[in-house]
């Protein structure tokens, strides 16, 4: 019955959609909307009429919850609100609920019959659909994690001879091993004599990232460059002491610009204040 | 007769429980023990050195206790509040736990100073461990201690 009517339920569901306020045009175009809308209906009704309502595991459901899953997917990762894609599926079954009481009239023990079955399937639904939109939106927070890794940890030419390395966040082993590297190519590169390493943005130092550092420093002494460790916090310097970590072997300074100061003295440099001359 | 006192017993105000088993867990952890830190307006030196303990006790966990889950719980005694975590692991449990304590003792080629460096920075510690039935370790933070 309601396979006749399917560009019916389309007109209705799309005039729900239009009429939302919720609607996000900037985020997909009518014509898109329309598209999907058609498809999932198409696939939705073919369904409907071979009377399995119940059981969405069997084969001739998977392709209306691929098609569904599809679209959720797709808009949490256009960043769709979970309210917007929940309209989209609830939309539907509005429109399908109409058709259904324009169909049916006033038997009222039928429509409800009728009803309840739609109810029921339309909810497993959206069930699917959050499901998929969440596992689409956790995707996204996994691929932005992998991002963030990645971003490198910049080496700075802050002095001729002198580099510095700004490290934010915390220093695990993968991105020890990144910074290491970089640093010790950028000596070799730059044939710098100096390098400082600045941990102002490192929330904390455990005995891991101690052994980080210590290591790092190591290697920089090998290709024969100092290394100096700068941007301890007090609250840092205290919880060091406290692990029992002995650093005493580096020179360590609380800010980058007293390191600066170091590293200028170390090369024998002096800033120097520039006094007009009075003629 | 003797009245028995009430002077160190212990409250527990709020739980939450965090498996960790992946390296993002310990990231979103070590968030949640400073946000309950921050919450109970723990100074910002006693944070430093609670967060420090939580990083040294997960990552034993995740290392030799093939990952576990910590309890964190917001616990008040008498006058102050403080942080209470318990980490537990079904891994491999510590045969000696005198010289796991010990400073400098690692089984696994690290510096051996978790263990005992997190027990000077926090004001309670203790751990229980059963060879092939896990380790159990519990510190407290007191917010001003
Ligand atoms: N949860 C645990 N399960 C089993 N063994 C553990 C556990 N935690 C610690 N150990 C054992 O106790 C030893 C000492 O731990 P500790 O944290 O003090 O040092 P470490 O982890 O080896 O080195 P560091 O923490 O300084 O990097 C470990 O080497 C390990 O053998
Ligand atoms: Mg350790």
């Amino acid at each position: 019955m309601l396979q006749k009517k399917k560009k019916n339920i389309l007109e209705l569901w799309m005039k729900n959609q239009l009429a939302d306020e919720g609607l996000r045009e900037d985020l997909i175009s009518n014509d898109d909307l329309r598209a999907q809308s058609e498809e999932l209906i198409d696939s939705l009704v073919t369904n409907l009429s071979s009377g399995n309502f119940t059981d969405l595991n069997s084969d001739e459901w998977s392709p209306v919850i691929e098609i569904l899953g599809g679209i959720a997917i797709t808009r949490a990762r256009q960043g769709f609100s979970p309210r917007e894609t929940g309209a989209f599926v609830f939309s539907l079954k509005e429109a399908l609920l109409e058709t259904l009481q324009k169909e049916i009239g006033d038997d009222t023990k039928a429509l409800f019959t009728e009803s309840m079955k739609i109810n029921r399937l339309m909810d497993n639904l959206s069930v699917i659909t959050f499901e998929t939109f969440i596992k689409g939106r956790e995707e996204v927070i996994l691929r932005q994690t992998d991002e963030i890794a990645e971003i490198s940890t910049p080496v700075i030419r802050v002095w001729d001879g002198i580099l510095a390395l700004p490290i934010i966040g915390t220093l695990d082993s993968a991105r020890t091993q990144v910074v290491m590297e970089s640093l010790l190519q950028e000596i070799v590169d730059t044939g710098s004599s100096i390098a400082i390493l600045d941990i102002s943005g490192v929330p904390a130092v455990d005995s891991l990232v101690a052994q980080h550092l210590i290591k790092t420093v190591s290697a920089t002494r090998l290709m024969g460059a100092e290394c100096i460790i700068s941007g301890i916090r007090p609250e840092i310097a205290q919880t060091v002491v406290h692990l029992g970590i002995d650093l005493s072997n580096i020179v360590t300074k609380s800010t980058l610009a007293s390191a600066l100061q170091h590293a200028f003295k170390v090369m024998r440099l002096e800033v120097k204040k520039i006094t007009p001359r009075t003629n | 007769m003797r009245i028995p006192t009430c002077q160190t017993m212990i409250l527990a105000l709020s739980k939450d429980t965090i498996k960790v088993t992946q390296e993002q867990d310990v990231v979103f952890l070590k968030n949640r023990v400073k946000e309950v830190a921050v919450k109970i307006k723990m100074g910002l030196v006693n944070q430093t050195r609670l967060l420090t303990a939580a990083s040294e006790l997960v990552r034993n966990m995740m290392r030799y206790g093939g990952g576990g889950s910590c309890l964190i719980e917001v616990v008040s005694s008498g006058r102050s509040n403080g942080v209470r975590l318990t980490f537990t692991d079904k891994g491999q449990g510590i045969p000696d736990i005198e010289a796991a304590m010990r400073d400098g003792f690692s089984t696994g080629k690290s510096l051996g100073l978790g263990l005992p460096g997190t027990k000077r920075l926090v004001n309670e510690f203790s751990i229980k461990s059963k060879v092939g039935e896990g380790t159990t370790v519990t510190i407290v933070k007191w917010a001003n201690g």
